[in-house]
């Protein structure tokens, strides 16, 4: 390979966006060494354990991504607001809705819910951090890996360009002979293995450390959401790891899975693909129910109605969520019968939402309802999320998506679930959880105006893309004649994509603007909640707990707050803690560079890597530091400053 | 730490025994891995193409000695779990030794056999159900790699360690491990040696 | 503080804004099959808003009933676990819904796989619409004609496309005469359509396959079956012989305008079996089968070309021919 070849050139926007990712780099470095910060980073971040922390570290990559992918949908957009466009060229355009995909679901939505689970998991169960706090560092920082590679792409060797499905015969390397490919399998595949071990290292949390007295059925439902997500996600990330296996196999060394000749099938590809695809929607989805759960009962003053019937449905979707993967392709020609079958499971899925929809809204009964911002996200999200769900119906039926398969209709309606579903619940966390971990709320007034720049633009940008889909736009088009008329919708949707923008902006600017002037929080419990993590002062200690709460019924610290029972009377005694290591950053490190030569096919560099990472991880399994304690007299200092009284 | 006296020493502290758990769940997720590597499999096996059928390259002889020694492996690897109980230091290294030789004999006949195949003319590129046999026999293989690596590492430890909660943690998800590669290749022998040998 | 009224007024404007716009082309068929899935569709929207209503009713309701007031203060919610009654109406209701929504999908999606209805008992036309990197490319067997980028078909009769694909995954699709369906290298897919009135119409690929995706666009222009026949004997007087090499280069073109030959790419480059694959997820299909015997393979004149290449050329899309399926495949070539 040419050194010309190895660096994306030709195209303005490539060379502003290198321009620009070398001055933040700059920019980065010079101030971490002109405020004599590097040690602090290494010490306090890089090699930190703590869940608090990996939980940042997550939403800050989340909220960088969802940059990244807005700034992809912009370009969309405006490639499409008219006619004839001639902003993007097609290959560009081709490049920018793959990795809008890719980042946005698997780069922004699941890190951000990592990054809540992190923070807020241990802390709801009453426990001092997750079982395995190595290991979730190790998760964090190959997602970051993975990450990391594959943003690298679009400036070094190009994006992958075949959809985010990737679908073949068209990611083969005959027809996608750039290495954009090959950086989609290696990228996903190591920040893949960094979500299966948080979903191994979530279950033993969940299932092995809660405080004593909270049984399974006085979890709150965050919790319970994130132990149904973290089961699929051990049953469907293996199916991505292999696939992806296969194509790094087949794009790489030859084989010939997926090929046209010598036996390769095509579509085995689309369905192993969508066996992951389909319950990976819900590992974004199920979260967010349980952050709404949360927030809906907390400023309703009430606790959830139908608390059973919520936890069984989410059982229930979880199971339907393997059970439905070809109705992504019911155009495939498999037949009516078992489309028939298929549309029958996935309109099944509608009842357990269903049942979600109305529990939520008898939630709201007889409560009282203060319209705080993330309240505002979890009610808008009912009526948005309401219509992604009853056009998911129409989808499911499989002779009616023969004319919406494929085009802009299904991108409405995807859009109209994941966004209520997981950016609002994501948004709407971190808003209400804000304060737990940094001490202050985020402004509610710059809150709200954000959030309605966000919901009505959201409305804007995707309304116009039902109708846009019954008129016989394609999805993934770059372009369009002005006789085909989709010219008025397109540069409405375009004004709306303006508008979500604007509604972001405020969103990060609310971020400054608090951490500047809004007033701390010296109760811990700023929105009079009841789930134990507000029971910790905020921001929360390293340690979480002074002392372990014993639990008596469910919304426990709401209980004990107004029967004024505290929630535990052990004293305090000295507490265990893992030590930080800077291992799983350098093993993020070399997975990183791993990647980065298979990409590119390097055999001697990825062997030298490759050794790298074994040997890392042998140093780890040698590793016998047992962690350090905590003393009694540390802890009831702590505790005093933080809550400004005595224990 | 709390110690647990009543528990054998791997489930001794509330480390330990969450250790072995997770270890569980990541065998569940390995049983998806190899299901679907498995599922590939039956889906591609008869799209050889031009190149040969499994029936036309499938060998019992090798087969069957690889089949013997990690079953054996198996076995002394239990046993080896068993010394560690009683706290037989010595005798439970010398059974871990002869699980790890037992999986390297495997693991030569195995590279063998793909060089046998290679030889054939069989490649990973030859047809959809050459390049599934190699992928789901390499991935195998590779999981006796890692065991192998991973299983003289702990020996090491045990060496220089003694038996203690630590690594007596360790050999014992290390057993998991190896029995469950064993499960796997019954399933590999049965469904793809012996119904492409019928 | 609720957020009905801002999309009330979006919905609502969208309404005028689209009837004094285009039309929307998935609501307007030409064909029974299109109509079909367009009365689908209205059925599943007209339930679909009613749900909406209900939803939105009780939403309207709880936020205006029981939002936070001066004058309710001191208020103190009460403690509900919920109610067995209500949980169950609001199982049981959704599934009733979506029973009825199975029937309707299985019903229509069985009509619009086959024949259209009273058209069973005509001889099918068949066209072959293969895609290749981005063009489409019509062979019609049996007047031996073949087209590139348009299709001329005759109202009133049923048309039997059979779709495949030179490369990457394409899906055939004229909205206004039937749903898409994939064409793929490795196989045959079928779609039945009639044209019950002339006119012009925009048929293209739905499915992402590359940069030419957007422009692989084709019209499909139905007519009269006598100015069908017309045009039938026009093509094959006038137009050019197509060659294989030519074809090839053809293949390799990535874009072109309209063609017309008066041979088809079949003689020399035959279609993919029609068997499916089998995949222990990817069921066969049985009605593929029973078209069989309706119409004769249209390539009966080159049948010994078809036996000969099918399985010898190691650069044609391979069928997979498990072993229990063999008789089936020597059937399918006579």
């Amino acid at each position: 390979m040419k050194w010309d070849e190895f660096f994306v050139t030709g195209d303005p926007l490539i060379y502003g966006a290198m321009v620009s990712i070398v001055l933040v780099s700059l920019a980065i470095l010079f101030g971490l060494t002109y405020y004599k910060k590097w040690g602090y980073m290494w010490r306090e971040w890089l090699t930190t354990v703590d869940h608090k922390k990996i939980g940042v570290m997550y939403i800050i990559c989340a909220l960088i991504m969802l940059f990244r992918g807005g700034v992809d949908a912009l370009m969309m957009r405006a490639q499409t607001a008219a006619p004839e466009m001639k902003f993007l060229t097609g290959q560009h355009y081709n490049e920018v809705f793959t990795t809008h995909g890719v980042i946005m679901i698997l780069f922004m939505a699941m890190p951000f819910i990592f990054g809540l689970m992190n923070v807020i998991i241990p802390l709801q169960i009453g426990a001092r951090d997750v079982a395995f706090p190595k290991l979730n560092a190790i998760s964090f920082w190959l997602f970051f890996a993975g990450a990391m590679l594959f943003n690298i792409s679009f400036v070094i060797g190009g994006s992958p360009d075949a959809g985010w499905s990737a679908y073949f015969p068209l990611a083969s390397i005959e027809f996608s002979p750039t290495v954009g490919n090959n950086y989609y399998s290696l990228a996903l595949q190591i920040s893949g293995i960094g979500t299966l071990l948080t979903g191994v290292n979530f279950i033993v949390t969940i299932l092995k450390m809660r405080a004593p007295g909270m049984t399974l059925m006085r979890m709150p439902m965050f919790t319970w959401s994130v132990l149904i997500t973290c089961v699929i996600i051990i049953f469907a990330f293996p199916v991505l790891t292999i696939a992806l296996l296969l194509m790094m196999f087949d794009r790489v060394f030859g084989s010939q899975f997926f090929t046209m000749s010598n036996g390769g099938m095509d579509m085995l590809w689309a369905n192993l693909f969508w066996v992951w695809g389909h319950p990976e929607v819900y590992i974004v989805i199920l979260p967010a129910f349980g952050i709404f759960s949360e927030i809906i009962s907390t400023f309703s003053k009430k606790n959830l109605y139908g608390y059973g019937s919520m936890v069984f449905s989410m059982v229930i979707i979880s199971a339907l969520s393997f059970l439905v993967w070809a109705h992504h392709f019911y155009t495939m020609g498999q037949g009516a019968m078992v489309n028939g079958f298929f549309s029958i499971t996935t309109m099944a899925i509608a009842v357990p939402t269903g049942v979600k929809i109305f529990n939520w809204l008898f939630t709201l009964r007889k409560g009282r309802i203060s319209f705080t911002t993330p309240m505002l996200y979890s009610l808008a999200f009912i009526p948005i999320f309401t219509i992604g769900g009853v056009t998911g119906v129409m989808l499911a039926m499989a002779s009616a998506d023969y004319q919406y398969h494929n085009t802009m209709f299904l991108v409405a309606h995807f859009h109209y679930v994941l966004i209520p579903g997981a950016v609002f619940a994501v948004i709407a966390g971190f808003h209400y959880w804000f304060p737990k971990v940094f001490g202050f709320r985020l402004n509610e007034k710059l809150g709200k105006i954000a959030f309605w720049f966000i919901a009505i633009s959201f409305n804007v940008t995707f309304f116009p893309m039902f109708f846009l889909g019954l008129m016989g736009m394609t999805r993934r088009t770059y372009t369009y004649s002005a006789e085909t008329g989709f010219g008025p919708l397109n540069m409405l949707s375009m004004v709306g994509a303006v508008g979500l923008a604007i509604g972001f902006v405020i969103l990060v600017y609310n971020i400054y603007w608090s951490t500047r002037y809004e007033p701390r929080d010296k109760t811990g419990d700023p929105w009079d909640a009841r789930a134990l993590e507000w029971s910790t002062p905020s921001p929360v200690p390293v340690y979480n707990f002074a002392v372990t709460p014993q639990v008596k019924g469910r919304d426990a610290y709401w209980f004990s707050k107004k029967n004024n029972e505290p929630l535990s009377d052990e004293k305090i005694t000295k507490i265990h803690m893992p030590s930080n290591t800077g291992k799983p950053f350098i093993l993020g490190i070399a997975f990183f560079f791993l990647g980065f030569f298979l990409v590119f096919s390097w055999w001697i560099p990825s062997i030298v890597a490759g050794v790298a990472v074994l040997i890392i991880m042998a140093t780890m399994s040698f590793d016998r530091d047992h962690g350090y304690y905590i003393p009694v007299e540390e802890i009831v200092q702590t505790e005093q400053k933080l809550r400004g009284d005595t224990v | 730490m709390k110690i647990d006296a009543t528990q054998p020493l791997e489930y001794g502290t509330e480390e330990n025994r969450n250790r072995i758990f997770g270890f569980w769940l990541f065998l569940g997720a390995e049983i998806a891995l190899f299901a679907t590597l498995f599922t590939v499999y039956f889906v591609l096996v008869n799209r050889f193409a031009s190149g040969p059928s499994g029936a036309e390259i499938f060998e019992i002889t090798p087969v069957l000695l690889e089949t013997f020694l990690l079953l054996t492996s198996s076995f002394t690897i239990g046993l080896a779990v068993h010394a560690m109980r009683l706290g037989l230091k010595k005798q439970m290294m010398i059974f871990m030794v002869i699980t790890l030789l037992l999986g390297a004999g495997f693991l030569g006949i195995e590279i063998f056999e793909f060089f046998t195949y290679v030889h054939e003319g069989v490649t990973l590129s030859t047809s959809a159900f050459a390049s599934s046999l190699f992928t789901l026999l390499g991935t195998h293989g590779a999981h006796v790699t890692f065991g192998l690596l991973w299983g003289t590492a702990i020996l090491i430890q045990l060496k220089k360690h003694g038996l203690d909660h630590s690594t007596a943690n360790k050999s014992f998800i290390f057993s998991l491990y190896w029995h469950f590669l064993d499960v796997v290749w019954i399933f590999i022998f049965s469904f793809v040696y012996l119904k492409g040998l019928m | 503080m609720n957020k009905r009224g801002p999309l009330f007024a979006l919905l609502l404007s969208f309404t005028l804004l689209l009837s004094g716009c285009s039309s929307l082309t998935v609501l307007d068929p030409k064909g029974p099959a299109a109509r079909t899935l367009s009365d689908t569709i209205i059925f599943s929207i007209l339930m679909m808003v009613g749900i909406l209503a209900v939803v939105y009713a009780l939403y309207i309701f709880m936020l205006t009933k029981y939002r936070a007031k001066k004058s309710n203060e001191g208020y103190e919610p009460p403690h509900e676990e919920g109610n067995k009654w209500l949980e169950i109406l609001w199982t049981a209701i959704p599934i009733l819904i979506v029973a009825v929504l199975s029937v309707v999908t299985v019903k229509t999606t069985v009509a619009v796989e086959n024949v259209p209805e009273g058209y069973e008992n005509q001889e099918p036309l068949v066209i072959y619409a293969s895609s290749s990197n981005w063009k489409w490319h019509f062979s019609y067997p049996e007047e031996g004609i073949e087209t590139v980028n348009y299709v001329n078909i005759p109202t009133h009769r049923p048309i039997e496309f059979r779709l495949y694909s030179f490369g990457t995954i394409s899906s055939f699709w004229i909205p206004q005469l039937h749903g898409q369906k994939y064409a793929m290298s490795d196989m045959i897919t079928k779609l039945n359509m009639v044209a019950d009135e002339p006119g012009s119409m925009m048929g293209r690929n739905a499915n992402f396959n590359g940069e030419g995706f957007a422009h692989m666009e084709f019209e499909a222009l139905a007519m009269s079956s006598t100015e069908y026949d017309k045009w039938v004997q026009d093509v094959t007087e006038t137009a050019p012989e197509l060659k294989e090499d030519e074809f090839k280069k053809l293949l390799e073109t990535a874009h072109v305008g309209r063609m017309s030959f008066s041979n088809t790419h079949l003689e020399f480059s035959p279609p993919p079996s029609e068997d499916h694959h089998h995949g222990g997820d990817v069921n066969g299909n049985e009605e593929h089968q029973d078209h069989k015997d309706v119409h004769p393979d249209p390539a009966t004149t080159e049948e010994t070309e078809f036996d000969s290449e099918t399985n010898v050329d190691p650069n044609e899309p391979l069928p997979n021919f498990p072993a229990e399926e063999s008789p089936n495949h020597q059937h399918d070539g006579h």
